[in-house]
């Protein structure tokens, strides 16, 4: 059960908390479609493996399985991918300029300042431009907003990860609050 | 020097939005929404006073800077209160409630998960509201956004409180969605940075 009185309390994570204040709900459902779905030289499917990331680091279930769904729906690569992030991306192939972003968005998991010139000359040298460097940090930051948020209310997961597919097929292309 | 080629002269989250509009536009409606505009409970002085103790949690300069004095500018010019929250909410001449309150942002800074049902029931037990607990725990997640992003961008924040009182008083009166003042900096300043 949740720390607060949902509307209704069958929606799970975000979604409840999303119903339940509709004046908070706006802008942070454009962040989330602004981010992950906007204009981007990163693909949606990367933006979301750096999203779901950053909440596998925070530990949020609920954040991290819905968000790898989406990677996966975006990929289509599979279900494995949701179990793959978890360690590090190991059996899936991304590109080395995707590696060293998602260094920096954990430098940004754990604090702003962590992040080092030298880790930014790092994805520089595999590419990345100071728009896919933005973006990474504002994805991460976000998502430790996103996990605390949900995280912080209490809020109900479903548990496996099969449960979790249909909703990641609507976040990657139906998109984020839009019904 | 910031990580990405930012415009100079904008300090801190101000430099961030000027680069990308796009991000922006969201993330300044939403601090708008937590901060400024009406609630049905918590003041304007008391939402920052939150914002502020987060953002110096999470240890960044600029963001607490700058609601540190809107926070002041909320609460009729007092300096002092905000220092004395910032210092040890416990001891500051503040409700049990905001106290309360002020525990769940901590705690939700540190990791949404810390929140147990004892935080709960302690601000229930001073008053608060389902809305207000919604609120605080959104407003401390928020900042853990905002902070990230500022600091994880190096953005130029700076150390004039002269500077950070002018943009506290405007924001205070005018909101979030106004024009920044343009700070003009030397070629010196900008080497030094």
């Amino acid at each position: 059960m949740a720390h607060i009185k949902l509307k209704n309390e069958e929606l799970p994570g975000i979604v409840g908390l999303l119903n339940y204040r509709p004046e908070t709900a706006r802008p942070l459902l454009d962040l989330a479609e602004t981010l992950l779905r906007g204009e981007s030289t990163l693909t949606s499917g990367e933006r979301e493996i750096i999203a779901a990331s950053v909440s596998y680091w925070n530990q949020c279930h609920f954040c991290h399985t819905s968000h790898a769904a989406a990677a996966v729906a975006h990929l289509k690569s599979g279900i494995n991918l949701i179990d793959d992030i978890k360690a590090g991306l190991p059996n899936t192939p991304v590109s080395d300029k995707l590696r060293a972003l998602l260094h920096i968005a954990h430098q940004v998991q754990r604090n702003g300042k962590n992040v080092t010139d030298d880790d930014i000359a790092a994805a520089r040298e595999e590419g990345a431009t100071d728009a896919e460097i933005h973006d990474t940090v504002l994805i991460a930051a976000a998502f430790c907003m996103f996990n605390r948020y949900v995280d912080g209310l209490g809020t109900w997961a479903p548990g496996p990860n099969e449960a979790y597919l249909e909703m990641g097929e609507r976040m990657a292309h139906v998109g984020y609050g839009k019904y | 020097m910031p990580h990405i080629n930012l415009p100079s002269e904008f300090p801190g989250i101000r430099s961030l939005f000027m680069y990308r509009p796009e991000t922006a536009a969201p993330l300044n409606h939403l601090v708008q929404t937590l901060l400024h505009d009406p609630h049905p409970t918590l003041s304007a002085g008391e939402r920052e006073l939150i914002a502020t103790y987060v953002s110096r949690l999470n240890t960044c300069k600029y963001c607490s800077n700058i609601h540190g004095a809107i926070a002041k500018h909320q609460l009729g010019g007092d300096g002092e209160l905000v220092e004395l929250v910032l210092a040890d909410p416990d001891t500051a001449p503040i409700s049990t409630q905001l106290k309360a309150l002020l525990k769940i942002a901590a705690k939700v800074q540190a990791g949404g998960k810390q929140v147990n049902a004892d935080d709960i029931a302690a601000a229930r037990e001073a008053g608060a509201t389902d809305v207000e607990l919604h609120d605080t725990v959104l407003i401390a997640a928020a900042f853990c956004m905002y902070n990230r992003y500022v600091d994880g961008l190096a953005t130029w924040q700076p150390d004039d409180a002269e500077l950070y009182d002018k943009m506290g008083k405007q924001r205070a009166s005018e909101g979030y969605m106004t024009a920044p003042f343009k700070v003009n900096r030397t070629e010196q300043q900008l080497q030094n940075s």
